[in-house]
């Protein structure tokens, strides 16, 4: 992945727009957040092959990360904390926000095909 | 059981699981002769570690992991099975058809001792769905041909409910080929090596990981 380009996601974000797509969306701070401080909390939710079809979405830079909002017929699909992004070899839009250890805390994942589900064979 | 063939599985969820936590016991055995079998649950692909420097995605981690994960049998040389389940899901799979599964792994291995986490005691929800899955599976094997299960704790509060552990290994003899297949899992390690490194080498989180200690699990009609 690299750093967000706002233009550059912004039309990859259009070109999935009124377009039957698959998200995947997710936050957490690990299995281990109260192992490790028994003060934090373990906090997470994913949501993988949600099928959606958006009228409009948009990427909003926050300085420094940015936030991307997903305009549904009936609600919305939000990410913030973005900061990486990576158009992939199987037309996937990634985008991803890590902590400065390099640790993903949130991701949206844009798709034309639903994102693998098992731990099935190398597909590379 | 002395009469028969030996086997070790290793019942964990996450490749990385068994070289943090068992991977000096695993040796240990490998140098007596016995066979080690690596049942795991899933790939990890939901894990936060990207490597680092980050070099993975979400969907290319368990590419990755898998690969990170032969890399690691190979230094440990044990076989590996994969489950095929799916990362942080355990939990909710139907826990007699997952129990069902795993006892038909043990059978087929003809497992002699079988290592996985302390139900409740294992802090990652993977680890404790699975550690009650394999009381499960070995429940449902008649007694006097079921293997032993050594359970490994995890969490902060394990000693003070569970009490001295059954098993406690020190294996600085193994150090080297643990820190090797600590090192295998790329994505996952390299912050952690890192920092244990930076440490005193006396620290506490250096001198648990050269000493591995599990539970007997008594069950009832043993």
């Amino acid at each position: 992945m690299k750093a967000i380009e706002q233009s550059v996601v912004q039309e990859y974000i259009n070109k999935f727009a009124n377009k039957d797509v698959y998200i995947h969306l997710e936050t957490t701070n690990g299995a281990y957040a109260s192992h490790f401080d028994e003060k934090a909390y373990n906090v997470g939710a994913f949501i993988r092959n949600a099928q959606v079809n958006y009228q409009h979405g948009k990427i909003v830079s926050t300085g420094g990360s940015f936030r991307v909002g997903l305009k549904l017929d009936l609600g919305w699909v939000y990410a913030e904390g973005l900061s990486d992004f990576e158009f992939d070899e199987h037309g996937r839009l990634l985008m991803a926000g890590h902590d400065r250890e390099g640790r993903l805390m949130v991701a949206l994942e844009i798709s034309e095909k639903p994102f693998t589900h098992e731990a099935e064979e190398d597909e590379s | 059981m002395n009469h028969k063939q030996k086997h070790l599985l290793v019942i964990f969820p996450h490749p990385d699981d068994e070289s943090f936590g068992a991977s000096g016991t695993i040796s240990k055995f490998r140098d007596e002769g016995v066979p080690v079998t690596y049942l795991c649950g899933t790939l990890g692909e939901m894990g936060r570690n990207m490597g680092s420097p980050v070099f993975a995605n979400r969907e290319t981690l368990y590419n990755f992991r898998k690969k990170e994960l032969n890399q690691a049998a190979r230094n440990l040389d044990i076989n590996v099975e994969l489950l095929g389940y799916r990362d942080k899901t355990l939990e909710f799979e139907p826990s007699e058809e997952l129990a069902k599964h795993l006892k038909d792994r043990i059978e087929l291995h003809k497992a002699t001792t079988i290592i996985t986490h302390y139900p409740g005691y294992g802090v990652h929800p993977d680890h404790d769905a699975l550690g009650r899955a394999v009381v499960k599976a070995v429940e449902m094997i008649e007694p006097g041909f079921r293997p032993e299960v050594w359970m490994h704790a995890i969490s902060n509060d394990s000693e003070k409910d569970l009490g001295e552990p059954d098993f406690i290994f020190d294996i600085t003899p193994y150090w080297e080929r643990k820190e090797a297949a600590i090192r295998a899992h790329l994505s996952q390690a390299d912050g952690m090596m890192n920092l244990i490194e930076e440490q005193d080498q006396a620290s506490e989180h250096y001198q648990r990981l050269k000493t591995e200690q599990f539970y007997r699990w008594i069950f009832p009609t043993d």
